[in-house]
């Protein structure tokens, strides 16, 4: 089996709005597979209908070649879901907690045990869930969809509202339960999150698709230029817009910025000017690629 | 049933360290009990008190026995006695005038004063019969129904219990489907290979247990301290706690279905409890209340429950006494609880 999941023509709307407007895809065994978009764009709502969670309007599913509606109590142990909202048992301690989902799924109090390891939450073990930190919560509500060792896994925004050295942590957790050769699916409305994990990314809006490529191939195609900076007492900028390739130049003070799409030439020829203080190279990312396909800036 | 000792053991573990649910499951309820029997057995103890006004020979003459019953204290001044009757320091004045015997009693209290005026008038027939010089020829043995052990407490056991249980397994209900709901832990369950009658079947099974432990304190506390003292079959009581548990259940179920915080699921699970526990005749008898009031009373699960535990607890009728509360109660709950399933959102929206 080549395909974890393939969706076709999936359809839902809400009183009369379409969260989700005819969306296609597929997901390779293995694979880390993002939804990005802006808040409202469609993608827990594309990511419940998945996991089973609601009955979409049209268009199919096929979830390790099952349907996910209705509830399928011989695929629910093959997948593991982690929510947005930490959902634990209340006055339990983190311990207690895992080794309940585990019995849940018939998984012994050892595994359960290990995991809380892998997830690195031994030393708060004996805690209880409501006294551990956010960033400790996410942790430990992974582990808890992971207890069963599930093919398939979906995270839905895992990162959001922890802070920047929770989410780096976080990160390299979700990279090993990939490398672990479990298939991945990641909502998102970070882009760098999007560009550091995923191998391939779907940029949803408005309940569509509107591209799905790898992150590369995303900011590739988009032909976008390439923004060189050094220190302003390098080159004048009378001088750098005279450099060949050059397209733009704009100062602040402290630094000349150039805009190109031929930065070989651009650096080569700042080189041999000895004028590269203070470099700084800034390609394209995801955002250029959103303002590219929705004609606005990206607001998460 | 797959998942159902795990999620037991976790509702268990839930309800046990939780010290809100713990004192108004088991604390509360037996400080009513405290209270209200503290309250009724000093009544039923409380004797008249008469103010002899000046010389009465036919209290002074009245047979041991009888003056036994009421507590005689002698004044000199006629006003400030009645004054004192007038402000219930007293319950009557009396004073005699030849052969006629002033009795001063207070509408106020109308128990006390029709109390006052039987025991004073019994003191005129004695008199009157000993002045007679022949031996009575009629006699009043009076009987109480009841076994001779009755008292209040006997009465408030059953009743406050069964607050307690109903007010016990309708908050639990109703708080776990709705905490679990909004937390979004219903939603983990259902991605779980776990039977939704797993989740049901661990919420009865912890709800039965907590009332048993309930009704164990409840009985333990009021034998020991109060004086209960259970008759015939009580043991019957048991099976009717079970049942009634189911039926305060599917209420649960319903207040946790039909709201969305668990803030509003209290209040509203407090604003059919309470209500019903009045009815119910939990606090006090409802033996003088309105026709129309006894109808609705009927129509609650919790009035059977008392009334089926009244019988085989202390009024000492047999087992047969409680199948027909026992068959109330499931045919309650079953139809609750099937409007309660019909209302059931695994979703907070």
């Amino acid at each position: 089996m080549n395909v974890v999941i393939e969706v076709r023509d999936l359809r839902k709307s809400y009183s009369g709005v379409a969260a989700v407007d005819g969306i296609s895809f597929v997901a390779r065994p293995g694979e880390f597979f993002g939804i990005l978009g802006p808040n409202g764009a469609g993608k827990t709502t594309t990511l419940e209908m998945i996991e089973g969670l609601r009955k979409p309007d049209s268009g199919a599913i096929s979830l390790l070649g099952r349907s996910p509606w209705p509830r399928d109590e011989e695929l629910l142990p093959r997948i593991g879901v982690q929510l947005q909202a930490s959902a634990f048992f209340e006055q339990m301690t983190a311990r207690e907690q895992i080794r309940t989902f585990a019995a849940l799924y018939g998984v012994p109090d050892r595994r359960a045990d290990e995991m809380l390891e892998t997830v690195g939450l031994v030393d708060k073990a004996d805690t209880r869930t409501e006294k551990l930190s956010g960033g400790q919560q996410q942790r430990l509500a992974i582990a808890c969809s992971l207890v069963h060792d599930p093919e398939v896994v979906f995270l839905d925004e895992p990162t959001s509202g922890l802070d920047p050295q929770a989410r780096r942590n976080l990160w390299d957790l979700l990279r090993s339960i990939n490398e672990a050769g479990r298939t991945v699916v990641l909502t998102t409305h970070y882009m760098d999150e999007a560009e550091a994990l995923c191998d391939r990314v779907a940029i949803m809006d408005h309940g569509r698709i509107l591209k799905l490529d790898s992150p590369a191939a995303l900011v590739r195609g988009l032909d976008a230029p390439l923004h060189i900076s050094v220190e302003a007492a390098a080159i004048a900028p009378a001088d750098a817009r005279g450099l060949a390739g050059v397209e733009h130049v704009s100062e602040d003070g402290s630094s000349v910025m150039l805009t190109t799409r031929d930065a070989q030439s651009v650096l080569a020829e700042l080189a041999r000017r000895s004028a590269l203080e203070g470099l700084q190279v800034r390609g394209a990312g995801l955002e250029d690629v959103f303002l590219d396909l929705t004609g606005r800036e990206y607001r998460a | 049933m797959r998942g159902l000792v795990p999620l037991s053991r976790a509702m268990l573990l839930g309800f046990v360290r939780d010290r809100m649910a713990l004192f108004f499951t088991l604390l509360f309820p037996l400080m009513f009990l405290v209270l209200f029997g503290g309250i009724f057995s000093f009544d039923t103890q409380a004797r008249s008190e008469v103010l002899q006004v000046g010389d009465v020979p036919i209290l002074d003459r009245a047979p041991r026995e009888q003056v036994g019953e009421v507590d005689i204290t002698r004044v000199d001044d006629l006003a400030a006695a009645i004054d004192q009757v007038g402000k219930g320091d007293a319950d009557a004045a009396v004073e005699q005038h030849g052969d006629e015997l002033v009795l001063h009693f207070s509408r106020a209290d109308q128990v006390q004063a029709a109390t006052v005026q039987g025991t004073i008038g019994s003191f005129v027939s004695a008199a009157n019969q000993a002045v007679s010089g022949e031996p009575p020829r009629y006699r009043l043995r009076a009987e109480q129904v009841e076994d001779d052990s009755l008292e209040a407490i006997q009465f408030l056991t059953p009743g406050l219990l069964g607050w307690a249980i109903a007010m016990s397994a309708t908050f639990g209900a109703a708080l776990t489907l709705v905490t679990w709901r909004k937390s979004r832990l219903l939603r983990k369950l259902r991605l779980a290979p776990v039977p939704t009658a797993s989740i049901v079947g661990a919420r009865v099974g912890v709800s039965m247990l907590v009332a048993l432990v309930q009704m164990a304190v409840f009985l333990g506390l009021a034998m020991a301290f109060f004086g209960l003292r259970l008759t015939g079959s009580w043991w019957m009581a048991i099976p009717l706690v079970l049942v009634a548990t189911l039926s305060f259940l599917a209420i649960g179920l319903l207040a946790g279905a039909v709201t969305r915080t668990p803030e509003s699921a209290s209040g509203l699970a407090n604003l059919i409890v309470l209500p019903m526990a009045f009815l119910s005749g939990s606090f006090f008898p409802l033996e003088g209340a309105p026709a129309w009031l006894q109808a609705i009373s009927r129509a609650l699960p919790l009035r059977h429950l008392n009334e089926g535990m009244l019988d085989v607890m202390v009024r000492g009728l047999g087992p047969s006494a409680a199948w027909a509360p026992i068959g109330v109660l499931l045919g309650f709950g079953l139809v609750v609880g099937l409007i309660a399933v019909r209302l059931f959102r695994w979703e907070a929206d």
